[in-house]
């Protein structure tokens, strides 16, 4: 199974060939609570890496996603428009946002699973 | 002192509780050099005091009998049915806050959701939200939806848009960086929208669908604003196809008052829901399967949004939102009709009658209007010295926004212009 | 309790309410292509009916004039009921904003003096009164500043807003076309002096400040922070909303802020309407004065005043005509009746019932901050969250015993905030009130918590299921819409 590469903007990605899925975490939909809506990109939008490319809404909080790859988007989960609440949920599974096709390599700065986790633990310490 | 209600023994048992010994205390950090002596104010009135004094400067105006009043401008005299002002002026309604607990607030937000449901069916939109603050600022909040919604920076004005609109416009245009630029002929594909006034400030029919269709074809959104009453009789912005209804809602049910405070309305199509500024009141149901009313799609707004928000707007317009539901509620659908229709004939009356004064002209006769019209005089300040000393507020004199204009006089007929009020007006006039 | 919504109530066979006939031979008729097509779903009800929807309508709402409003930073004060008298007045509700100038001297004379009043509280040299609410203001107000830079030939991108700071600050700032920089809040609640020096630079056009800020604390540093703006050239501006703390007592303009915006709704009892109408008058120093919204009232010789149009470097109109006049009225008659002995003890009393709250409510909650307080103060819930019992909880309990609940998860710098704002206008004896029922709440959060997360329980509705309310919005009903 392909690894996942989480951002410290709380977005993970699994590449399979020079396709990367993207979604949120399962700390970031804890911390928005109920998701409401998302408002995603259209298919064959450009992104560069840290491009806001959506929202994620609920009741009480908005929060701007940010691409942690470049390419093009290939595919929107259109499945989320009527059940946003997939992202809390299933947010690294049937809660993907958007399939991107890479421009290239992954780029870097991405963290593991145990340096996302140091990350969160670190930020809920204080 | 009125107002207050410590007694100077509260205010002694208040401060041993907090343990000090003055007010000056508790002022501790404030720079020394920052405390003030005094406000050089006048000393405090009693209530009778006040009452003369502000019931003086009440008395150097001049209040115009409604009747005999044919000025309008974006401001109408209009029959208010006794309701309203008893409804408005219910404490309940008047010292709530804006409804942030919603189990102790459901009567002021059910207020705003009818308020919401009756301009979505006046404009025959199919959302509205709130209220706004007027009708200009209305103008300029639909024209950045269209900034945001198109992705493109310029906003086109067609001919005779509110001059005051077009100029608040043009000032949230410079702060947030997007251009205005007036004539339909400036349509193209780098426009937002497209906005017209219907009837234009003039007073002359437009022709929506065309301009609607104008909008849509270059891409851009069509925003119409709109005068409520007219709505009765006039095509709705849902039926032509606009994007953006917008207006001010002073005629239904608010007093002139100089001004203000009135209500803005915005209403538009459901796809464009999350961009619409300001307050939404939505439906809801408690644990128990109750139906109740809730603020709504809040992360719009600017306390979770904060400065991606779509609208800095905090304060809506809610207590006059709710003076035009119940207008809106007591009229009906044949009320409302009937109030448009006895406006649009007798001004169509005193129209014909005025045309045939020597010295008065019809501006545009080949135009349409519904019961506000432009007609030329010979001498603009003599005839509304004229009628002023018959005791009549005459028409609107156009060329302060408008130099072409000159000797143009913009006239309102309401249906509190009764027929002896127009005869009134027609003999001071043939003087 | 419930009341159905008025449509549901419509009766469609009922008589239009009674009105004059044309009274004209009805000879005019629209061109074709124009007639609306299909008439508006609005209700048929007989004026009975109305004002009992109403009056049950009425009948669901908390209000100030029955319920203590302890919310933070919002100062709901008393309305009293003499502004509401005047600004009914003829001689004012039925003026027409087009009449000639020499018919409204009276209107104009009470914006004039209605100025100058405000100047004095505020401590600035002119007020615009136009703009319509206190987020209106601020936009305002950051308008000029953005002209006054402009005219001086700098383009000033950033303005700093502190992270404890009103929505509306940072929103407005957005909607001017400025980015955003936040400045931190030190462990004492108040700005980080340092933080604000580091994002000092050529590029900031002014810092926006609330003082008392937004925990209620005062900002000691005010003078320093002041001319560390002006030093890189930015302009100060003041959120007036916790003006309510400082009416005679100390001035925005002497603490170098250049312009200040003021809620006539909150520090000078104009009543919220639900939600409004306010105004949000703007003050401004001598150097932003040319560039104020135009009209300004002119005062041309004792007593006759006109309206001046003629101002080049004016941002222009920021909404038609001259404001929210029948809320101006309402704010001079509370500034007449009080006077200027009344207004500095009304503020002073505002501060003496936050520190007495204040200090009753720390036996019960966390409050973070160290006092005294200014007109506000925030607590922490968070320490009944070991009993599963959240801010949020604690205003639904508030609401079950007859009080309106604090402003909630607002600064968000504080977790599980509640901010508490007595305000004047409520006596002792109510603040004890309050106090015996936020005990019962923490009582009830230790020994029945299911209890209080079920309240309140008495109202019209329970808690509303706000999710799904945002997942398939409703937000209007839906008629069949008759053919016209």
């Amino acid at each position: 199974m392909a690894e996942r590469y989480y951002t410290e903007t709380h977005e993970w990605v699994v590449v399979d060939g020079n396709v990367a899925t993207v979604g949120i975490t399962d700390f970031a939909q804890s911390q928005l609570g109920d998701v409401v809506f998302l408002e995603l990109p259209r298919v064959g939008r450009l992104l560069e890496a840290g491009d806001t490319f959506g929202v994620v809404e609920s009741v009480k909080a908005a929060s701007d996603l940010y691409a942690p790859v470049a390419g093009t988007v290939v595919e929107v989960n259109e499945a989320l428009s009527d059940a946003p609440e997939t992202v809390n949920h299933d947010p690294l599974e049937k809660g993907w946002l958007v399939r991107v096709q890479l421009n290239g390599d992954l780029g870097a700065g991405f963290l593991d699973e145990a340096g996302y986790q140091a990350l969160v633990d670190a930020g809920s310490s204080h | 002192m009125p107002y207050l209600v410590h007694s100077p023994d509260d205010r002694r048992q208040m401060l041993e509780a907090i343990g000090v010994g003055s007010m000056d205390e508790l002022l501790v950090d404030i720079p020394g050099r920052l405390r003030l002596a005094h406000l050089a104010l006048p000393a405090g009135l009693s209530e009778l005091e006040t009452m003369t004094q502000v019931g003086g400067l009440a008395s150097r105006n001049r209040v115009y009998d409604d009747r005999l009043s044919f000025r309008g401008g974006g401001v109408y005299r209009r029959f208010i049915p006794a309701a309203v002002a008893a409804v408005t002026s219910k404490p309940e309604f008047y010292t709530a806050y804006t409804p942030y607990q919603p189990e102790a607030s459901q009567g002021t937000l059910q207020a705003i959701f009818e308020f919401q449901s009756l301009i979505a069916e006046l404009t025959a939109m199919d959302v509205a939200n709130a209220s706004l603050y007027d009708g200009a600022t209305a103008v300029a909040e639909a024209a950045m939806m269209a900034v945001v919604q198109t992705g493109r920076h310029r906003v086109v004005v067609a001919d005779y848009l509110h001059p005051e609109y077009l100029e608040v416009l043009r000032g949230y245009a410079e702060g947030r960086g997007f251009e205005v630029a007036l004539g339909v002929d400036r349509l193209g594909e780098d426009s937002a929208a497209l906005i017209f006034q219907q009837p234009n400030f003039l007073g002359l029919l437009e022709d929506p669908s065309g301009l609607t269709q104008s909008a849509h074809g270059a891409g851009a959104l069509a925003i119409a604003c709109v005068d409520p009453i007219s709505l009765a009789l006039l095509s709705a912005p849902g039926e032509y196809g606009a994007d953006i209804a917008v207006g001010e809602g002073q005629q239904l049910g608010l007093a002139a008052s100089y001004g203000g405070p009135h209500v803005g309305f915005i209403a538009c199509r459901r796809d464009l829901t999350r961009r619409l500024p300001g307050r939404l009141i939505g439906q809801a149901h408690d644990g128990q399967g109750r139906r109740g009313y809730v603020l709504t799609l809040t992360a719009r707004e600017q306390h979770i949004r904060r400065e991606k928000a779509t609208s800095n707007i905090c304060t809506n317009h809610s207590l006059c939102a709710l003076a035009a539901s119940v207008y809106l509620t007591y009229m009906g659908p044949e009320g409302l009709r009937q109030v448009a229709d006895v406006s649009f004939q007798r001004a169509h009356s005193i129209a014909a009658r005025m045309s045939a004064l020597p010295g008065v002209e019809a501006v545009f006769p080949e135009r349409a209007f519904l019961n506000e019209f432009p007609v030329r005089v010979k001498n603009v300040e003599q005839l509304l010295s004229r009628l002023d000393a018959a005791g009549i507020l005459g028409g609107l004199p156009a060329a302060r926004w408008y130099p072409e204009l000159d000797g143009v006089v913009i006239f309102c007929c309401t249906e509190v212009n009764d027929s002896a009020a127009l005869d009134h007006l027609i003999a001071a006039m043939a003087q | 309790m419930s009341e159905p919504l008025s449509i549901e109530r419509s009766r469609p066979g009922l008589a239009p309410p009674r009105l004059p006939e044309a009274g004209v031979e009805a000879l005019a008729k629209l061109p074709a292509g124009v007639a609306r097509r299909h008439r508006p779903g609005l209700p048929r009800l007989s004026e009975p009916e109305i004002m009992r929807h109403y009056s049950r309508l009425a009948a669901m709402n908390y209000s100030i004039s029955e319920n203590f409003y302890p919310l933070g930073s919002c100062t709901m004060k008393y309305n009293p009921v003499l502004n509401e008298e005047a600004a009914a007045l003829a001689g004012f509700a039925g003026l027409h904003p087009y009449q000639d100038e020499s018919t409204v001297q009276g209107a104009l004379a009470l914006m004039w003096h209605l100025e100058r009043a405000l100047c004095e509280v505020a401590g600035v040299d002119r007020v615009t009164l136009q703009p319509a609410a206190g987020a209106h203001g601020e936009w305002t107000a950051l308008r000029m500043i953005q002209a006054y830079h402009l005219a001086r030939g700098e383009e000033r991108t950033e303005v700093i807003v502190p992270d404890a700071a009103h929505g509306t600050n940072p929103a407005s700032a957005a909607l001017c076309g400025f980015k955003v920089v936040e400045v931190r809040s030190g462990r004492d609640g108040r700005v980080d002096v340092a933080d604000l020096r580091a994002k000092l630079s050529p590029r900031v056009a002014a810092l926006m400040l609330t003082n008392p800020n937004t925990l209620g604390l005062f900002e000691r540093d005010i003078l320093e922070m002041a001319a560390m703006v002006h030093a890189a050239g930015g302009k100060l501006y003041y959120d007036g909303a916790n003006l309510n703390a400082l009416m005679g007592i100390c001035r925005p303009g002497d603490m170098g802020f250049d312009a200040v915006h003021m809620n006539l709704h909150k520090t000078f009892t104009t009543p919220h309407g639900g939600g409004g109408p306010g105004a949000g008058p703007v003050g401004v120093k001598a150097d932003l004065v040319p560039f104020l919204p135009r009209p300004t009232v002119e005062r041309e010789e004792t007593d006759v005043f006109r309206l001046d149009f003629d101002r080049p470097r004016s941002i222009g109109r920021v909404r038609s005509f001259y404001g929210n006049f029948g809320m101006l009225v309402r704010a001079y008659t509370y500034i007449l009746a009080m006077g200027g002995d009344g207004l500095t003890q009304a503020s002073q009393d505002a501060v003496l019932s936050a520190n007495y709250l204040r200090r009753r409510v720390e036996g019960l909650l966390e409050v973070p901050h160290a006092g005294p307080c200014m007109h506000e103060f925030v607590a922490s819930a968070r320490k009944l969250g070991e009993h599963g019992i959240r801010a949020l909880d604690v205003a639904k309990g508030l609401l079950q015993r007859g009080f309106y609940a604090p402003t909630i998860y607002f600064p968000l710098i504080v977790p599980e905030s509640m901010m508490v704002e007595p305000t004047e206008t409520e006596s002792k004896a109510t603040l004890d009130e309050f106090v015996d029922a936020l005990a019962d709440i923490v009582r009830e959060a230790r020994e029945n918590p299911e209890q209080l997360r079920r309240e309140p329980t008495h109202l019209p509705v329970g808690r509303l299921d706000e999710v799904a309310a945002a997942r398939q919005p409703i937000l209007r009903w839906v008629s069949e819409g008759d053919p016209g």
